[in-house]
C-alpha cells in the first residue's frame, strides 16, 4: 500500500551540539509540492535527510501514512542530493540501468531510454559522465532520482547548474509528478523560478520552519517580509 | 530482490569501475611487491631465507595491500557520496556489505595470484608444493580480513581521519585471523611440511570467517545508518 502524506511531528536533529532542526512539525500531501527556503545552513538539507531515511532524527516523529519507515519505504522515495549519486567511471545509460536494477523496476531498458531522452541526453548516453558538464550530469541526477516514480521526491537545489531552457523543462517536470499524486519536497534559492510553480513555501531559519503566507506579491517579497 | 543478485549488482559495478581505471589493482599491486621485495633484501642470506620469512612477509604484504585496497574501495563512493545512493536503494543493505565485500576479496585475489608465485621465487618456498591447501588459507584469510576491514572501512567513510583510523581499527582485531594465516602458510613451506596443522589453522580461519561476516552482516544496518 502506498503512502499519501508525510507528517513530521516536532522532530529535531542535532549534529555533536549544533542543533540542525529544532521541533519541526509538518504535513504534506499527495500531489502537493512544498518549497523549503532559507539561508545557507539552514537545515534544508537534513530536513530532506530526514525525509529520505538516511538521518535518524533526535528526537520527534517522521511518518508516511501507515507506510513503515523500512526498506520497502525506500523504493517510493526518490533523493536528488548536493551531491548527485552518479559514478564518474560509469556512462549515463550504465548509472540509469545500475540504479533502475537497484530498483528491481521492470523494463529497465525501456526506462534507461526514456530518462535518457528526458535528460536530453541520448546522444550522449555511453559517454562516461566524468566528461559531462554540472548542467548535465544534474539533468541525469534527477532522472536518476525520479526513475523509479517514487511517491515522495526530494530535491535539494535542483536548479543548479541549469540553463533556462532545462529549469523550464524541470518546472514542467515537477508540474508532472504533481499531476500524478507525487509529494514533492523542494530545497532552493530559486525563488523566481519556483514563483507559481509551489503550493506552499516555507522559510526554514536556526533550524524553525516559519510558513511564508500566501498573498499578493512576489515569492521573494513574502520571503523577504517572512523572514523579518 | 534475492539477496544474492542484490549483491551480485554492487560487485559487479565495482568490477567494472575498477576494470576502467586500474586504479585499486596496480596500486594494490605495487606496494604489494615494493612488501616483498624490501622484505627480501633484508631476510634472505646468501641465497637463504630466513625460516618463516616468507610465510609472515607473504600475510604482511597480503594485510598492508589489503587496507589499501579497502581505502580506495570506499573512498570511491565517499567522492560522489554514490555510498548514500546505494543505501537509498531498497536493496538489504547486508547485500550492500556482500556485494562490496565480494568485489574486494576478488580485487585481492588477482593481486595475491601476482604475489603469491613471487614470494614463493624470493624466498625459494616450495609455493606449489600444497597449491589447494595454500590457496584455502590464503582465500579463507583474505576473506577474514576484507570481512572486518569492509566493515570498518564503511564506518569510517564519513569521518575526516579515516585513512589513520582505519589500520589502527582494523589490525588489532584482524590478528587472529593474519597469525592463523601466517602459521597455516609456515606449516606448508616448512622443510618437512605439516598438513595437519595447515588444516588445524584452515579450520581456525574458517572459523573465524564464519564469526566475522556474520557480525558485519548483522551489524551493517546499524552502523550505516546515521
Amino acid at each position: 500500500m502506498d503512502f499519501t502524506s508525510i507528517s513530521f511531528t516536532d522532530v529535531s536533529r542535532h549534529f555533536g551540539r549544533r542543533r540542525a532542526l529544532n521541533r519541526v512539525s509538518l504535513q504534506c500531501a499527495a500531489g502537493e509540492i512544498v518549497a523549503l527556503l532559507g539561508p545557507n545552513g539552514a537545515g534544508k538539507s537534513t530536513l530532506l535527510g530526514i525525509a529520505s531515511t538516511l538521518l535518524e532524527p533526535s528526537s520527534g516523529t517522521v511518518r508516511y501514512g501507515d507506510v513503515d519507515r523500512d526498506r520497502d519505504l525506500r523504493s517510493r522515495i526518490g533523493l536528488l542530493a548536493h551531491d548527485l549519486y552518479l559514478y564518474p567511471e560509469l556512462t549515463a545509460a550504465e548509472n540509469l540501468r545500475f540504479f533502475a536494477q537497484l530498483h528491481q523496476l521492470s523494463d529497465v531498458a525501456g526506462r534507461v531510454e526514456r530518462a535518457l531522452a528526458s535528460a536530453k541526453l541520448v546522444e550522449r548516453r555511453d559517454d562516461p559522465v566524468s566528461g559531462f558538464s554540472r548542467g548535465m550530469r544534474q539533468r541525469l541526477a534527477l532522472e536518476r532520482a525520479l526513475l523509479h516514480e517514487p511517491r515522495l521526491a526530494l530535491l535539494d537545489e535542483p536548479f543548479t547548474g541549469l540553463d533556462d531552457a532545462s529549469s523550464a523543462a524541470l518546472v514542467e517536470r515537477l508540474r508532472q509528478l504533481r499531476s500524478r499524486g507525487a509529494i514533492v519536497l523542494l530545497a532552493t534559492h530559486d525563488l523566481d523560478t519556483i514563483d507559481g510553480l509551489v503550493d506552499r513555501a516555507l522559510l526554514l531559519r536556526d533550524g524553525r520552519l516559519i510558513p511564508i503566507e500566501d498573498g499578493p506579491g512576489t515569492l521573494r517579497h513574502r520571503f523577504r517580509q517572512a523572514g523579518r | 530482490m534475492r539477496f544474492v543478485a542484490a549483491a551480485w549488482l554492487v560487485t559487479r559495478k565495482d568490477l567494472l569501475i575498477e576494470f576502467r581505471s586500474r586504479e585499486i589493482v596496480y596500486t594494490t599491486l605495487l606496494f604489494a611487491v615494493t612488501c616483498l621485495l624490501v622484505f627480501a633484501f633484508g631476510f634472505v642470506r646468501d641465497g637463504r631465507a630466513v625460516e618463516d620469512a616468507a610465510a609472515g612477509i607473504l600475510w604482511v604484504a597480503i594485510a598492508f595491500s589489503g587496507t589499501l585496497a579497502l581505502g580506495r574501495a570506499f573512498e570511491r563512493e565517499r567522492q560522489n557520496e554514490t555510498l548514500r545512493g546505494l543505501l537509498m536503494s531498497p536493496i538489504p543493505r547486508a547485500a550492500l556489505y556482500v556485494g562490496k565485500l565480494t568485489g574486494i576479496v576478488l580485487l585481492l585475489i588477482a593481486v595475491e595470484i601476482v604475489i603469491v608465485p613471487m614470494a614463493g621465487i624470493m624466498f625459494q618456498a616450495p609455493m606449489l608444493e600444497h597449491p589447494l591447501m595454500l590457496a584455502a588459507l590464503v582465500l579463507t584469510g583474505t576473506i577474514g580480513f576484507a570481512g572486518v576491514g569492509t566493515l570498518f572501512a564503511a564506518m569510517l567513510v564519513r569521518t575526516r581521519s579515516r585513512d589513520v583510523l582505519l589500520p589502527i581499527l582494523l589490525y588489532p582485531v584482524t590478528v587472529p585471523v593474519l597469525i592463523a594465516g601466517v602459521r597455516g602458510t609456515a606449516a606448508l613451506l616448512a622443510d618437512e611440511p605439516s598438513l595437519a596443522m595447515a588444516r588445524l589453522w584452515l579450520s581456525m580461519l574458517v572459523l573465524f570467517d564464519v564469526m566475522f561476516v556474520t557480525l558485519a552482516l548483522w551489524t551493517f544496518e546499524t552502523v550505516m545508518t546515521e
